[in-house]
């Protein structure tokens, strides 16, 4: 069996749907146990920051979103240049089912970002760049569900919305640089940098552990959210009823 | 049946534009009155203060000039669509994306190029001084071409969708984010007397991106609006 057609059966509704079930609990065992370490050591174990005191424990929360909002987004992007090159219907589902997740993510990094800004800047919101680019990057996730909502047939949906996801994709550098640049106008260094000192290792194997347990959480969230998409797309179900038979 | 060569087509589609452009003025006539409006607005709730009018003016200006672009785009393609032209089009031995880029420089001539032209009228009641007109209108006119193009790619894919006044600005406005700042921090500079060149220079890099990228993206999203 060679790696295409590996590529041709995952393609296929049917295979996606029992490979994504199938890869459910190798995602949510180990997202489970390394949140519950890197969490757990975090918010109450590591050791308080000498600047910041507990206010830096919102790390452990904050970063790993923004770096899922920005995975989510590539790999709409990606996943939606696949699907309009080699017209995969999967691509298009395997994006529609992430959307909601990566501005999920993008609105848990804004709120833990601007809870962190209380006790760092005194006010809850400043027009740092980093907290900017997210907010615009809110902005483009729901301009492409809004999008994707605007269509009653679902084909066209999928490709206007793949247009639109690689379009953002190929605009965020810009957007990123333009409000750094702008940012570095208006604010110059008032803003205190969370980066600084290096960390040290007590605080960053939980931080890692985080990365990691929240990335396989996404993972995990996108398989159930995949194989709904599948259910909703599925117009001849035989092979649905067939699986329901064989409990997963 | 002849095939036409190019060039000839394209004057013709420019015509074409031109002449309905000239039959229904109120099209891009409501955007510049729209425009003008918002400029009205500012100082009406913020203050008739020329000194703090001339501090706002370049975002001011560049929100107005943002909101009256979006408004304008929004039905660049609706009338071809429910007519059969763009189909006709799509189905011409000509690429699409060059009658589409005729097509969206007409729009341009009539909604961005007349905004440049009105544009020193609302410098004047924001006290603009003179001296930063040119730079103005010069960010503006690179500006607001890039904003056609990037709204005609909005307006392409908003085609076939369920009609909706605010879809194409939620679309289009996180995109057009850095024209709106190093258009605003041209005019800026320019108000400050200090060298705008460098914002100038990032807004036609801009505006070339813009172009380039934009047209084969709006000759693929008609396409799928037609399918």
């Amino acid at each position: 069996m060679g790696m295409w057609t590996w590529f041709h059966r995952l393609a296929s509704p049917p295979s996606c749907y029992r490979t994504a079930g199938q890869l459910k609990p190798w995602f949510w065992i180990p997202a489970v146990l390394l949140l519950g370490y890197g969490l757990g050591t975090g918010l109450w174990f590591a050791p308080p920051d000498y600047q910041q005191g507990d206010a830096y424990r919102i790390i452990y929360i904050h970063a790993p979103s923004a770096w899922l909002s920005l995975l989510a987004y590539t790999t709409m992007a990606v996943a939606s240049a696949v699907a309009l090159v080699w017209r995969i219907k999967l691509a298009h589902a395997l994006t529609a089912a992430l959307a909601p997740l990566g501005a999920s993510f993008t609105l848990l990094c804004l709120v833990t970002g601007s809870l962190w800004g209380r006790p760092m800047w005194g006010a809850y919101w400043a027009w740092d760049a980093r907290l900017t680019s997210e907010l615009i990057l809110l902005f483009l996730y729901l301009g492409y569900m809004a999008l994707r909502a605007a269509y009653d047939e679902r084909e066209r949906a999928d490709r206007a919305s793949a247009v639109l996801a690689v379009v953002g994709l190929v605009n965020v550098p810009v957007i990123h640089f333009s409000v750094v640049w702008w940012n570095s106008l208006h604010q110059g260094s008032t803003v205190i940098r969370s980066g600084g000192p290096a960390m040290p290792t007590s605080m960053l194997i939980p931080l890692l552990a985080c990365f990691f347990g929240f990335t396989l959480l996404l993972a995990y969230l996108a398989c159930i959210r995949l194989r709904a998409e599948i259910v909703l797309r599925e117009r001849k179900p035989t092979w649905l009823v067939n699986q329901g038979r064989d409990h997963d | 049946m002849t095939r036409h060569p190019l060039r000839t087509v394209l004057k013709h589609v420019f015509w074409r534009e031109l002449a309905f452009a000239a039959q229904k003025p109120s099209q891009w006539l409501q955007p510049l009155v729209f425009f003008l409006l918002v400029i009205t607005l500012f100082p009406l709730a913020l203050s008739p203060d020329p000194g703090v009018l001339r501090t706002l003016a370049p975002g001011m200006v560049w929100v107005a000039a943002l909101l009256s672009a979006t408004l304008s785009l929004e039905g660049l393609f609706r009338a071809d669509y429910d007519e059969g032209v763009l189909e006709q089009w799509a189905l011409s031995d000509h690429p699409l994306w060059a009658l589409l880029a005729v097509k969206i420089l007409v729009h341009w001539l009539f909604t961005g190029l007349t905004l440049v032209v009105l544009s020193p009228l609302a410098a004047l009641s924001l006290a603009v001084p003179a001296s930063a007109w040119p730079v103005l209108m010069v960010s503006l006119a690179l500006g607001s071409l890039s904003l056609s193009m990037l709204g005609a790619v909005g307006a392409a894919l908003t085609l076939s969708a369920r009609r909706s006044a605010t879809l194409l600005s939620v679309l289009m406005m996180p995109l057009a984010l850095p024209m709106l700042i190093f258009g605003a921090r041209a005019m800026d500079l320019a108000i400050l007397n200090e060298d705008p060149s460098g914002a100038l220079w990032l807004l036609s890099s801009f505006c070339v991106l813009s172009v380039t990228l934009s047209l084969p993206t709006v000759a693929a999203s008609i396409r799928i609006a037609l399918e």
